[in-house]
């Protein structure tokens, strides 16, 4: 089976602070790290092919230094890696960024799994995983929570939902993009480090990829950010002190009216 | 302190910390309180291949040393000094094989160590022999292609939750410590039973137990090194292992020391934090230094270890007696800096004072470390 | 290919676009703005700061498409067995404003199997117009046959706008659709205006897990697609007779295929009313101290009429299903009231339930970060505190 899982390197969201003299994001001394929820969906690969054999490859499109992220994919357990990187690509929003890997997927020897993270941790958006398979034209399944049956040409998945979970099959070739919810990922290993050391990471330019060139980058993209400012930092409010029965009355006559 | 170690011991030492941080730490509290041996704990360090660090590639490990061992065991530690154990135990076990084992017994053996899927445990002490190791009691005698072993051995770590036992026993009576020999048991051995689990004063998530050895038949190739070799197979394991009770020695100081550097910015008492206060930051400079100092030679006695030495006695009698005795001191230094708050079970600190205690008792009280160090040195200076 | 440069002769050095760069990529050098290309990300935020006009984005200009034919906004209602979902009247209440500035007619598109009286009762909600595709395929959400048929109706109809909740179905359904219409699609707004000038949808959005917002247009793009976050804007009220026209579309059968297929809805009935749709969230963290201690935060939520949620480190100790979790990897919330019980405010938390009218936090560590963001903080016992709260509001609220 070949699996394919997408990720991508975001700033670590525990680290980033706002100056509050300037009211800008301090990046300084942010760690890179692999998104939260693409770390699920490199586990469920990766458990895919203990489970069903063949090859995990994570793909990625960023800047150079992207590369750590797919090391680290590799010491998590996937077998190869490619970055997708170059200047062109700059200035891409969900609709480029999921035109770009999409072509880039097309690009390698046929998948029957793609696996994408809910949604990325910077950007919130989710749609890059569903853009794939719609740029793909394959099946997809989001916010999946279990893949329960999986062979050669079909997989039956949980999807989760606001109430609770759809149970769907669906054929191969599919994309899935995957809560938290479906495991717990693995720690890296020795040998796994090791091997992400020594490896050659693949690597696709613009020019590598069967893609239209106005599709690309800032040109290929729809939307455009005109304002990026800081919210009003939310306010710590008034401290009710007092014995445990004080307290609730207090809170209880506050919240009266307003709220309840 | 850079200590200058290669890229892949700062790789294994980072990914040690890690799993320490991310996955130890949160449980710490937990298995402290149930007494519950951390088998998820001990997949996950399988699954990282941290347990074959210091075996030889050829036996499936990554081919470091002692220092490696050490390296990994201060870092769990530093998380919690019980679960580490179930680590360093397995460590202490394994030594006699890999110092004493036939091939055919490292093949048989080392592979399932390294991966993890099998733990080890030591067993040497008995109710009558604790420092006085020479009076054990358990025997094993030979008929035909088998030994037959007949004892207890006491206060076991890895005891009931380990696969592969070294055990050194008396095949010869009459030769005193010469009559010893070590073997290996494998769990499940018919006539081997364990104790119940003692109930400690710290490193309570690790497993503690006596086994029982009633007419337990194991094959002859069990035997380690030859007979009467026992003695010489468990000082040279012990020497071999001391660094790795400094490192747990050393990795308990800094979780501690972390703790309280942490405190010390963060609790204000008369207006000020009270690491603004000479008092506390003498405190933490002792605390540091000390720490420090003991991680140096820890570190240069593994380093010892793995270049070969052939006699090491002292010096990792010295590593264990100083690492041990300063994470009693850094201990409970932190638990003064965060007083009351640092008797309190709610915060993590008291625990690493209650798993430091240990490390100047097991494998050696620190009297009998001193006892070995003076000997070492009065010999040596006999020669001069 | 798209580019952006300094133009040195109008640069003053006054470093307001280092400021505002969200990824650290320009710094001053003799004086002048240096823009390091390996971070630039070209998104435009120092263009929009500079006072000078010194920064120049350029986009490879492509023909210009004819945007004038599309008309309308429209709100994508979201059905689930046959209901109408909450979400979809707060899109036509904040969809009712942006066509009265546009002036231009607010539609309703309802894709499902016998929703006719439903259709009917949209005008009752603001809508003018109705545009209704039933069929038995669409009785349940399903990717595919959601996909073309949504696609078919804007070719046809071509909306300038298009509205659609972030929820699980929303977010999947229209990242597909805005594939396949090459539309600009901004997720997760949080807030929504007009351009009235260049009849530009302004999208606001947090984004870094709202530590920055940014407002998002899609300048050459037609239609312009948001989903918007649950709660954030109000429900439009019931207009008693108002009526809408009903467009109704029949398609041929191969346009309702789904190659997926949908072999069951579960729903999980825990105890209380999921979280992202209530209006009172009873939160538990570590400092609950034990799973049995959740039953005091289910107690208060029931007598508020609530839910219950939970940070990461009480669901990682198995107290409480992922189901509740809020946070960076659980679910975002934003109910009108939030109670954090034992929840000392990780960032990760925060970015949960930072937008919620009132937070009420009750920790025993003074210190505690939640602190900082709560209407009301308590310093105390949870297990005492909660139950206390229990009584007094079940006083309070005669039950």
């Amino acid at each position: 089976m070949n699996i394919i899982v997408c990720i991508k390197q975001v700033p670590n969201t525990t680290d980033v602070r706002i100056d509050p003299a300037t009211n800008t994001l301090i990046r300084d001394g942010v760690e890179s790290v692999i998104n939260p929820f693409d770390a699920y969906a490199i586990e469920e690969a990766v458990r895919l092919r203990e489970r069903c054999g063949g090859k995990v490859t994570a793909v990625t499109m960023g800047p150079p230094q992207a590369e750590t992220a797919l090391k680290e994919a590799i010491s998590l357990g996937c077998d190869d890696a490619v970055l997708v990187s170059d200047r062109k690509f700059a200035g891409s929003d969900t609709w480029a960024t999921s035109y770009t890997l999409a072509a880039a997927i097309r690009k390698l020897e046929g998948f029957d799994v793609i696996l994408c993270g809910k949604q990325a941790s910077d950007g919130d958006t989710a749609q890059v995983g569903p853009g794939i398979s719609a740029h793909l034209d394959i099946p997809q399944v989001t916010y999946v929570k279990k893949i329960c049956e999986i062979n050669d040409k079909l997989a039956k998945v949980e999807r989760m939902t606001e109430e609770g979970y759809d149970v769907l099959e669906t054929p191969l070739p599919c994309l899935f993009t995957v809560v938290k919810e479906i495991n717990t990922p693995r720690m890296p290993s020795m040998k796994g480090l090791m091997r992400a050391k020594a490896a050659k990471i693949t690597k696709f330019t613009a020019a590598d990829l069967d893609a239209d060139p106005a599709a690309l980058g800032l040109d290929g993209s729809p939307t455009r950010v005109v304002k990026i400012f800081t919210p009003e930092p939310r306010k710590g409010g008034e401290m009710i002190a007092g014995s445990v029965s004080d307290v609730a009355k207090e809170l209880a006559e506050l919240l009266k009216g307003e709220v309840i | 302190m850079d200590y200058l170690i290669t890229e892949q011991q700062t790789m294994m030492r980072d990914l040690a910390r890690k799993i320490a941080q991310e996955k130890i730490k949160p449980v710490a509290a937990h298995y402290d309180e149930t007494e519950e041996f951390a088998w998820p704990i001990m997949k996950i360090l399988a699954d990282s291949d941290l347990f074959g660090v210091y075996i030889p590639e050829k036996y499936g490990g990554l081919g470091g040393g002692i220092l490696d061992m050490c390296l990994v065991t201060e870092e769990l530690s530093r998380a919690c000094g019980g679960i580490a154990l179930g680590y360093a135990g397995t460590g202490l076990g394994t030594l006699p094989i890999l110092l004493h084992g036939s091939e055919e017994q490292k093949l048989k053996y080392l592979p399932d160590i390294a991966k993890g899927k099998r733990l080890a445990a030591f067993c040497l002490t008995e109710a009558e022999a604790g420092s006085d190791a020479g009076s054990i009691k358990t025997t094993a005698r030979k008929e035909g292609d088998k030994y037959i072993l007949n004892g207890t051995k006491q206060w076991i770590t890895n005891a009931g939750e380990a696969e592969i036992y070294t055990v050194i026993a008396i095949t010869d009576k009459t030769k005193g410590i010469r009559g010893a020999s070590a073997f290996i048991v494998e769990k499940g051995t018919k006539g081997m039973e364990f104790g119940k689990k003692e109930k400690k004063m710290g490193i309570r998530a690790s497993a503690t137990r006596e086994v029982i050895f009633t007419d337990c038949e194991i094959p002859a190739a069990n035997l380690l090194s030859k007979e009467g070799m026992g003695f010489i197979v468990a000082l040279k394991t012990l020497d071999t292992s001391r660094p790795g009770v400094a490192a747990q020695a050393v990795g308990i100081a800094q979780g501690a020391l972390d703790h309280a550097l942490d405190y010390a910015r963060t609790r204000v008492q008369f207006g000020a934090p009270i690491s603004s206060f000479q008092a506390i930051q003498h405190m933490l400079a002792d605390m540091g230094t000390q720490l420090e100092a003991a991680r140096a030679l820890t570190y240069a006695t593994a380093r010892m270890a793995d270049s070969g030495a052939k006699a090491m006695s002292k010096d990792s009698a010295m590593a264990k007696l100083f690492a041990s005795d300063m994470a009693m001191k850094v201990t409970t230094d932190a638990v003064q800096i965060l007083a009351g708050y640092g008797y309190m079970r709610d915060y993590p600190v008291e625990k690493y004072m209650r798993d430091a205690k240990i490390t100047q008792i097991y494998e050696g009280t620190n009297q009998i470390q001193r006892n070995v160090i003076a000997a070492n040195m009065l010999k040596e200076a006999h020669k001069n | 290919m798209a580019s952006i440069k300094i133009l040195l002769d109008k640069c003053t050095g006054c470093t307001l676009c280092v400021k505002s760069c969200p990824f650290g990529a320009i710094h001053m050098a003799e004086r002048k703005a240096v823009i390091d290309m390996a971070k630039c990300t070209l998104c435009g935020a120092c263009a929009e700061a500079c006072k000078f006009a010194a920064i120049e984005l350029e986009k490879a200009g492509g023909p210009a498409k004819d945007l004038s034919a599309y008309k309308d906004v429209w709100v994508f209602c979201e059905q689930k067995k046959g209901v109408i979902q909450s979400i979809s009247f707060e899109l036509l209440g904040e969809g009712r404003k942006l066509a009265d500035k546009l002036g231009v007619k607010l539609c309703a598109v309802l894709l499902g199997g016998g929703m006719e009286d439903a259709a009917e009762k949209l005008g009752e909600r603001g809508a003018d117009k109705v545009y209704l595709v039933d069929h038995p395929a669409l009785k349940a959400y399903q990717d595919e046959p959601y996909t073309a048929v949504l696609v078919k109706l804007v070719e046809e109809f071509k909306p300038e706008v298009i509205l659609c909740g972030a929820s699980t179905i929303g977010r999947s359904l229209i990242s597909r659709v805005a594939i396949k219409t090459s539309a600009g699609l901004t997720a997760d707004c949080t807030g929504l205006d007009i351009d009235e000038k260049e009849r530009l949808l302004l999208q606001t959005r947090p984004a870094f897990g709202g530590n920055i917002m940014a407002t998002i247009i899609a300048p050459d793009h037609r239609p312009q697609m948001a989903t918007v976050r649950h709660k954030v804007m109000k429900e439009a009220p019931v207009q008693p007779g108002r009526t809408a026209e009903i467009v109704s579309k029949a398609y041929p059968e191969e346009t309702f295929a789904s190659r997926t297929r949908l072999l069951n809805v579960v729903e999980e009935l825990t105890s209380t009313v999921n979280i992202s749709e209530a209006d009172i969230i009873v939160s538990g963290g570590r400092g609950m101290g034990g799973k049995e201690n959740f039953a005091l935060l289910e107690e208060l939520a029931k007598v508020l009429g609530g839910a219950v949620g939970a940070s990461r480190s009480a669901v990682d100790a198995d107290w409480i299903p992922y189901s509740h979790q809020v946070g960076q990897t659980g679910k975002t919330v934003c109910p009108k009231l939030y109670i954090a019980c034992g929840i000392s405010g990780q960032i990760q938390h925060l970015i949960g339930m930072q937008s919620s009218k009132v937070i009420v936090a009750i920790n025993k560590d003074p210190d505690a970060p939640i602190f900082k963001i709560a209407t009301y903080g308590i310093v105390g016992d949870v297990n005492e505190l909660v139950p206390a709260l229990t009584r007094e509001f079940r006083r309070v609220l005669n039950k």
